[in-house]
């Protein structure tokens, strides 16, 4: 096939079919209680120098627990995919976790501003970059998740965006068409927050999925923490609402408020003051660096963090403005 | 006339844009103000989409993040970011609204950094997100953003998303598809669109208070100008009204 232009950033990643059905072959389809720790999780399935990527969007759906460990465990020289990476990716930065990234959205937390400390941290030079748009790096999840190589794609062709990234176009057997091909990803490790689980790893997600289907789907191994265990004839109750099946899991953890201080649908809003307060106090390196000890690098666990941050009172609260209650509106007209 | 700042005016003429009946894809802050203002006012049957995978939400307030609880609250369908662009790629989206750091007189936006060197960039941005997909696949592109020299720039450092790229037809010769592209840039000045054949950005409509030479000075590039260029309309007492009591009483995008 003739290639008629090639972005020129790294390709991370091997997008191999092959060699990934030869993973997928070993892997266990026993359906086995797959109940961990986090930290048991992380030691496991996680290494120095693998492809990560992270379920939710920004701030919404995210495994909080499972990347605060990452931290603790000192991971370095990971692969990251950055697709809509907000909260995560400030704390993977705070963490200097990976130096290789699949970059469509980083640094910035939507409507509430830009991470200063991981501005600076790719500023520093510290990280190989390739580029992506949002669509285009799912697609890359896609095309893994169909177990092909590549699929054409419509976007990104004649930017910057496109030629900092490692895509090629390609003409339409068909139609003569010019098309983006996107390399599929296959990351060595995905880690996904879920409202519902059994013990052997079939998830409920409610609201929107972002690319988390897929992402489960192309990702070698696949670490869960769930708001909530729920029984496998309850799973059976209602198949259909299975997003996940227990065949792509690795390690089920059940860590309740798990998306703090994120969003999660139905259950609670985003902790606006501390996100706010991660972006006053990595102005400053120094109060930075104490506040990561405390929250982060001495803390046990998510339960530990999240009483420092007002424990059950204020989850009540973000259910409140999460389920916008009318305790929440008063609150609101008071303002 | 009452009253009004220029982000309720800009917030005003975006929102006018949006033919009832058809559909947009949006992110938070203005773009999203202007589509519930739309809503209320002439437009109630706009279908507003976010990338994240919200379709259709009756918005109790303005969202945080395009994948909050809010961008599906009472969504007809809470979906997938594929599924969201699969729709706009298939033709299904209408307008869309994006910004940038930067924007040339094509309608190419720099959203990703300043500076050359890509893996140590000068000021390093977000990047794309969904920007270059809905810039790629939405009919009418629009951009609301403040207008300056330095914003409004002969070159951007790094074209993020894609306008009309270098111009004429090589939007549709790099591979996008054909007939769409941007369609009105509204700042505080002015509101442009772009000449048909160029695809050159072109003042049609200034802002009360201002001059053509005023919009030209806070421009890095020479700007064509419309044969007619009209006044911009104020805001009228009910879009004042609805924006400041039912879409942003908070006052987060239109300020106080």
């Amino acid at each position: 096939m003739e290639i008629l232009k090639e972005g020129i950033a790294t390709l991370f990643g091997d997008p191999d079919p092959d060699h990934a059905r030869a993973f997928f072959r070993k892997k266990s389809r026993k359906m086995e209680n797959k109940l961990m720790s986090v930290k048991e999780a992380v030691e496991t399935f996680v290494h120095d120098g693998e492809y990560l990527g992270i379920g939710g969007f920004g701030a919404n759906r995210i495994p909080t627990a499972v990347i605060h460990e990452i931290m603790r465990q000192g991971r370095k020289n990971m692969a990251f995919a950055g697709h809509t990476a907000t909260h995560d990716f400030q704390l993977l930065c705070a963490g200097k976790v990976f130096n290789k990234l699949d970059g469509s959205y980083i640094v910035g937390l939507e409507a509430r501003g830009l991470s200063p400390n991981a501005r600076q941290y790719l500023q520093d030079g510290n990280v190989d970059i390739t580029d992506w748009s949002n669509y285009a790096l799912a697609t890359r999840f896609k095309a893994a998740a169909m177990g092909v190589s590549f699929l054409p794609f419509r976007g990104t062709m004649g930017t910057d965006t496109f030629k900092w990234g490692a895509g090629k176009t390609i003409t339409c057997p068909f139609t003569g068409e010019t098309y983006m091909a996107v390399p599929a990803l296959y990351p060595d490790v995905a880690a996904i927050h879920v409202h519902e689980a059994d013990v052997y790893g079939n998830c409920r997600i409610k609201g929107i999925s972002i690319s988390d289907s897929d992402l489960a789907r192309a990702a070698k191994r696949l670490i869960i923490t769930t708001e909530r265990i729920i029984s496998n004839d309850e799973i059976r109750s209602n198949p259909t609402a299975t997003m996940i099946p227990f065949y792509l899991v690795d390690a089920v953890c059940e860590v309740p408020y798990g998306s703090y201080p994120g969003n999660m649908a139905y259950e609670y809003f985003s902790d606006e003051e501390h996100l706010q307060e991660w972006l006053k106090v990595e102005k400053n390196p120094e109060e930075f660096k104490k506040f990561l000890d405390k929250n982060i690098y001495n803390c046990k666990s998510h339960f530990e963090y999240i009483n420092l941050h007002g424990g059950i009172e204020k989850m009540c609260k973000l259910r409140d403005k999460e389920l916008l209650s009318e305790n929440h509106k008063n609150a609101g007209r008071d303002k | 006339m009452s009253d009004y700042n220029t982000m309720e005016l800009m917030v005003c003429c975006a929102a006018r844009e949006l033919v009832d009946g058809s559909s947009v894809g949006v992110g938070t802050g203005a773009p999203c103000a202007a589509a519930m203002l739309a809503q209320k006012t002439h437009a109630p049957n706009l279908m507003i989409v976010f990338e994240a995978g919200g379709v259709a939400p009756l918005l109790p307030e303005m969202p945080i993040s395009v994948g909050d609880s809010r961008t599906f609250f009472k969504g007809v369908m809470a979906t997938s970011m594929p599924e969201i662009m699969e729709t706009c790629s298939r033709g299904l989206i209408d307008y869309t609204f994006l910004g940038g750091a930067q924007i040339d007189m094509y309608g190419n936006l720099n959203s990703t950094q300043l500076g050359q060197d890509h893996n140590r960039p000068k000021t390093r941005f977000p990047g794309s997100g969904g920007a270059n997909d809905f810039a790629s696949f939405c009919w009418r592109m629009m951009v609301i953003t403040p207008q300056d020299a330095r914003r409004f720039t002969e070159k951007c450092d790094f074209i993020t998303t894609p306008g009309w790229l270098q111009g004429g037809d090589s939007r549709a010769k790099l591979g996008l598809p054909k007939g769409c592209g941007p369609y009105r840039i509204i700042t505080n000045m002015a509101v442009m669109d772009f000449e048909e054949k160029s695809k050159r950005m072109r003042i049609i409509s200034i802002n009360p208070g201002y001059s053509v030479k005023d919009v030209q000075d806070n421009c890095g590039f020479e700007l064509l100008k419309a044969d007619k260029i009209i006044e911009t309309a104020h805001p009228t007492e009910e879009e004042l009204r609805i924006l400041r009591d039912q879409v942003d009483p908070g006052r987060i995008v239109i300020g106080r």
